[in-house]
């Protein structure tokens, strides 16, 4: 099952980047209702979003993010231009996924 | 509001991503590192730093729903394009225990446009600080959330 799902839809020179991440991100915080213990802290740490190669947004995220992450950018590009997103959790777990530009 | 390395002073991620493919650099090498400090900060001070929110800026448009049904997964949009030469967008959920929810680094020639889902235990604001040509600027919008998002 695919982990980084990538759209990229360029209009005006404008691409328009939307990407939806496969995790859990559990905060640490909540608790396994069968068990009663905390479900340990699982969640997406940093994203690099790159276009042909070339870092354009470097995110720092927290636990507060949603399950299963999304997240859209817009930059300056063309058809054709490859997108890259890149992302590593709090266990140093890492994925990446990619998509032409439209 | 600390500026932040772009992956270890190098803007451009290429050398970085090919190296990291060829298993010369791994991933957790390349990348910063998280910023536990800032992320941990139960408040807005120890999330933001000296700098703060900033001024207010009508030229942030900040979307966000006035009433969450679902705490879990609240849609926040950022658009500064308003803005030139935007370097940062931090969203902030206040009411959170750790109010720093994201922070994006954004690199010349990429919008100052950011949107993503977040979790928010109960009503508050949510804020996008954003840099923009050195300066700092907010934009806030109270989101009031029927079913708390932080799984009970």
């Amino acid at each position: 099952m695919a982990k980084v799902k990538v759209r990229a839809k360029e209009k005006g020179g404008m691409v328009d980047v939307k990407c939806l991440l496969s995790h859990p991100m559990e905060t640490g915080n909540r608790k396994d209702k069968k068990t009663g213990k905390k479900i340990p802290a699982h969640f997406v740490q940093e994203l690099i979003v790159e276009a042909n190669g070339k870092a354009i947004v470097n995110g720092n995220i927290n636990s507060s993010v949603s399950k299963n992450p999304y997240f859209r950018f817009k930059y300056k590009g063309a058809k054709g231009d490859t997108v890259k997103i890149i992302w590593k959790d709090n266990k140093g777990e890492s994925d990446s996924g990619e998509g032409t530009v439209k | 509001m600390e500026r932040r390395l772009f992956l270890k002073g190098s803007i451009a991620g290429g050398a970085i991503t090919s190296a990291i493919g060829a298993g010369l650099l791994s991933v957790k090498d390349a990348m910063a590192e998280w910023p536990k400090a800032t992320m941990k900060a139960k408040d807005l001070i120890g999330a933001l730093g000296s700098a703060g929110k900033g001024e207010a800026s009508d030229k942030i448009k900040l979307k966000a729903p006035e009433i969450a049904e679902n705490g879990a997964v609240v849609p926040i949009d950022v658009d500064a394009t308003g803005l030139e030469g935007v370097t940062n967008i931090t969203l902030l959920v206040e009411s959170n225990p750790s109010p720093m929810a994201a922070s994006f680094e954004i690199a010349e020639g990429t919008a100052g446009f950011a949107a993503t889902r977040v979790k928010m235990g109960k009503s508050g604001n949510a804020i996008a600080v954003v840099v923009a040509g050195g300066k700092t600027y907010h934009a806030q919008k109270e989101v009031k959330v029927t079913i708390g998002g932080c799984g009970g």
